[in-house]
């Protein structure tokens, strides 16, 4: 043995499960980030979210903090994708009923150039061979179910596939058709895209059908940087002391999140706030009415979130850049950024 | 070392320092990317399996594997062969630990790259990767940005002399050297702000590689020196600008601040406030390839710009028109086809039972039954634009060539092919804009583009054949756009002379039409003249004369002329 460093290796993490998760509430700025994925945490059916940033700013560190911060979830045992009680009176015949038993919210990282099969699931052909059962063996969309399914670089997936899975976030349903097998499954997931626009530049159909974008910016301040640093060495150093030290806040959060879900059908939206949320989609030249619908969800969510009981304009205000930035009608020629287009018409609308 | 060395001396001592650092840590600094082949590469990877001691799995990853071979799966053949699952073990389970070798990493594929960096990220089994870079300068190659993000060191030894040394682990841990202290940390931040990194993974690999050298130094704490080391060989690499204030000592006196020095200056005063930053920048301005400077004023700078590996596609069965089965082994992303593979069994079934004496109904499958699917996939097509910005060219159109450009660009992005820009002007020609899909960027080249000067069209022919073998070499389909008034009046060797030029431009024009290349060839010309559809009948091309376009009906011209719209 040369030396004790070397020897270390040898006993390195060898599973996701062994590497211990960034507390949420430690993640340094990122606010826009942050605000979003507790949107998509309180209301999954928003849509999505589509973080645009350079590499190495954390955005995949924030999403997984989300993911692991969240209360396990309660399934049913035997069942290959983790179905809730609901999901098993939907689908009875791929659920069963057994027990049910506490799992922790899944977070799948999607592999730039993975294939149908791997995304969709494939006939199995292990016991299609050896048995010459028809079985269906499940794919990364079902693992993801009740969870989260994160695509680094989003904008150099396949299209085909991108269009496969913003359709599926959007029905909660997977539905293979293929190879003579006829699979339905329930795969609801909360889908986080990430990518550079410098690198290639996603298709406005599909950008459009993400609910929510935001921009992650590397922090320009020193001392940003410097506690980005810190906080990471302290988590490295001693990842359960670390955790310990973000326990208080990251129940706070926890429990936000709870009464946002408790308190988002509640949430009463006046006619004038609806209006408002017209008028701003128009100021703004937002294509189609999927930006008002979603400028709506995100703002009610905002409102549950906040303890509010009903829709004011400051939640909207809150959300609008994101829920409207990235369906803004492309003009080659205009310099202006999308943000900057928005807080304009903000401050028109709102004047 | 000394002042009077050749800035690279150093290249193959950094690799040492950087690959010993490594050593030292393996998990925390994902690995490193070594540019440039030749025998100080070798020797250093040799160096580097022998310091390992046989102890930690060593792997070479062939560029050619598939997702099974590197995750693990199941052995296919052999469960067939002995009627029960057999498992194979990964080559990242087996590296486990150890150090993964990738050669040829330039031309690493998307989908092995997107595995790598997962598996970095903490998704699998840790390893420290070693990317041998065999990609020029000239090609535009490197490895794919995602894995380069996550190894902390590349060094380029290109033109490295022999190292002195080999590489060597600390012989105490990472564990036992202090944490950074608050000035550490600010030198440090500051020091990536200075160079306009963003990344925060670069500082976390800085502030790790001046421990993990404070722990082969032998020391409990961090000092100057390593800050400096760990600036030099994480941050410098990785620099995007050079920083404003450091600007005018450096100009004409590229100071080579020895570690020893920056050591020194540490060990005799208390640093203020401020100072431990500047020696750190300088060490990093002093590791700074020399012709950055020159890249980044060009806008060159590689900030991954063509994304995982350039999107080099698989010809084969993985997605596209689905044609026939052939037969052949489901792997490397082929699928099987399960009715084909089932109807090449099945008359053989009743030879197979007499053979095997098996009296069951089961199906017995050979190896040579299996079927894949296979697809045709249309390769992505890539738009050269080879645009004549000469004075004569540039008074009225070069406007309106631009405007065709960004609008092509537009309507790309939908289609998912790429557009590529060269420019040729006074004495030369130039590419502007790698093969690429981003708007953002697009537009950018675009509005820098000068006009004015000569007319070298046989040098602007020569790059846009150059770049169409380049993009065709990976796999796409060339289309070449030529925007001039064929008024050539640079010769190929950049002389003056109408004649000479012409002989030239036609001469370029005939090897594009050698290479068989699309192209067509639009004059942009006031009034329409010969020369410019000679040009196109030497590179067999289309014409279009345009003399009264603007940049909408060029663009309709040019997209109505795509092989894809030729219905004829």
């Amino acid at each position: 043995m040369r030396n004790e460093a070397l020897a270390s290796t040898g006993a390195l993490r060898h599973s996701p499960d062994a590497m211990a998760r960034f507390p949420f509430s430690a993640i340094v700025g990122q606010d826009e980030m942050k605000q979003a994925l507790l949107i998509a945490a309180v209301d999954p059916a928003i849509g999505g979210v589509m973080v645009f940033g350079d590499r190495g700013t954390g955005k995949s560190t924030a999403a997984r903090a989300l993911a692991g911060l969240l209360p396990p979830i309660s399934a049913i045992k035997d069942c290959p994708y983790r179905c809730s009680k609901e999901d098993a009176a939907r689908y009875p015949d791929i659920c069963g009923s057994g027990p049910l038993r506490k799992t922790p919210v899944p977070f799948v990282d999607l592999p730039l150039g993975a294939t149908e099969d791997r995304v969709l699931g494939a006939l199995d052909l292990e016991r299609a061979l050896r048995s010459g059962e028809k079985a269906f063996e499940p794919g990364l969309l079902a693992k993801a179910h009740r969870g989260f399914l994160y695509i680094d670089e989003i904008n150099l997936l396949e299209d085909h596939l991108v269009d496969l899975l913003l359709d599926v976030a959007a029905s909660g349903e997977n539905v293979v058709e293929r190879e003579g097998l006829s699979v339905r499954h329930p795969a609801k997931f909360v889908l986080i895209g990430s990518g550079n626009p410098e690198e290639g530049e996603l298709r406005p159909q599909l950008l459009d059908r993400f609910g929510l974008s935001v921009e992650v910016r590397t922090p320009g301040d020193i001392e940003t940087r410097v506690e980005i640093m810190r906080r990471c060495a302290a988590q490295e150093s001693d990842p359960d002391a670390f955790a310990e030290t973000w326990q208080a806040q990251e129940d706070e959060i926890l429990r936000q999140i709870d009464r946002g879900r408790k308190r988002l059908g509640k949430i009463a939206v006046p006619d004038a706030i609806l209006t408002k949320a017209a008028e701003l989609c128009m100021a703004v030249g937002a294509d189609g009415l999927r930006g008002e619908l979603t400028l709506m969800r995100a703002g009610k969510a905002q409102a549950a979130l906040a303890g509010a009981k009903a829709l004011r304009e400051e939640h909207l205000i809150a959300v609008a850049p994101s829920a409207l930035r990235h369906r803004l009608r492309r003009d080659v020629l205009d310099e202006t950024g999308s943000t900057a287009r928005i807080e304009r018409a903000i401050a028109e609308v709102f004047s | 070392m000394s002042g009077e060395a050749p800035p690279h001396s150093d290249a193959a001592q950094d690799a040492v320092l950087a690959l010993s650092l490594l050593l030292t840590a393996p998990h925390l600094f994902g690995g490193i990317s070594l540019k440039g082949a030749g025998p100080v590469r070798d020797a250093l990877v040799a160096d580097l399996r022998a310091a390992l001691d046989d102890q930690f799995p060593v792997r070479r990853l062939p560029a050619h594997i598939d997702d099974e071979r590197l995750l693990g799966g199941v052995d296919l053949a052999a469960s067939l062969a002995r009627g029960e699952p057999v498992r194979a073990k990964g080559l990242l389970d087996e590296v486990g630990g150890g150090l993964l070798i990738v050669p040829l990493a330039e031309r690493l594929g998307e989908a092995i790259a997107g595995r790598l960096a997962q598996s970095l990220d903490g998704g699998g089994p840790s390893f420290g990767l070693i990317m041998l870079d065999d990609g020029m300068v000239e090609d535009d190659e490197a490895p794919p940005a995602s894995l380069i993000e996550r190894v902390a060191f590349r060094c380029d030894l290109t033109r490295a002399a022999m190292p002195g040394a080999k590489p060597v682990a600390a012989a105490q841990g990472l564990s036992r050297v202090a944490p950074l202290d608050e000035e550490a940390l600010h030198a440090l931040a500051a020091t990536a702000l200075a160079l306009g990194i963003g990344s925060v993974r670069a500082l976390n690999f800085a502030g790790h590689a001046a421990r993990a050298h404070a722990a082969l130094e032998g020391r409990r704490a961090v000092q100057a020196s390593d800050i400096a080391a760990a600036a030099r060989l994480v941050l410098a690499p990785r620099a995007t600008r050079m920083p404003e204030m450091a600007e005018d000592d450096r100009v004409d006196t590229p100071p080579p601040p020895e570690n020893g020095d920056a050591g020194e200056r540490e060990d005799a005063a208390d640093p203020g406030d401020g100072a431990l930053h500047e020696v750190v920048l300088e060490a990093a301005l002093a590791a700074l390839p020399p012709d950055l400077l020159a890249r980044l004023a060009d806008g060159q700078t590689r900030r991954g710009s063509t994304g995982g590996g350039g999107g080099k596609r698989m010809q084969s069965g993985q997605r596209g028109k689905p044609l026939g089965a052939r037969p052949g082994m489901p792997r490397g992303g082929a699928r099987l086809a399960l009715v084909d593979t089932l109807r090449a069994a099945v008359p053989w079934q009743a030879v197979r039972r007499g053979e095997g004496g098996a009296n069951d109904d089961t199906l017995i499958f050979r190896k040579t039954d299996l079927r894949v699917r296979r697809y045709e996939e249309r390769g992505a097509r890539v738009t050269i634009f080879c645009v004549d910005a000469s004075g004569s060219a540039a008074a009225a159109r070069l406007a309106e060539a631009k405007g065709a450009v960004e609008l092509m660009l537009a309507q790309a992005y939908v289609t998912r092919s790429e557009v590529a820009l060269v420019a040729f002007r006074g004495d030369g020609a130039e590419l502007l804009l790698p093969p690429t899909r981003s708007l953002t960027r697009a537009r950018r080249t675009l509005a820098a583009l000068p006009g004015g000067g000569g007319t070298p069209i046989a040098h602007g022919l020569k790059a846009g054949r150059e770049l169409a073998e380049a993009v065709a070499a990976r796999g796409k389909t060339p289309h070449l756009v030529i925007l001039t008034d064929g008024r050539a009046n640079v010769g190929a060797d950049g002389k003056g002379g109408r004649a000479q030029a012409r002989e030239d431009a036609l001469a370029a024009a005939r090897a594009i039409a050698m290479r068989g290349f699309d192209a067509l060839v639009v004059d942009i010309s006031a009034r329409t003249a010969p020369e410019a559809s000679d040009l196109a009948r030497a590179m067999h091309a289309r014409f279009l004369a345009l003399p009264m376009a603007d940049a909408s009906r060029l663009h309709a011209a040019v997209s109505a002329a795509q092989p894809g719209a030729r219905a004829a």
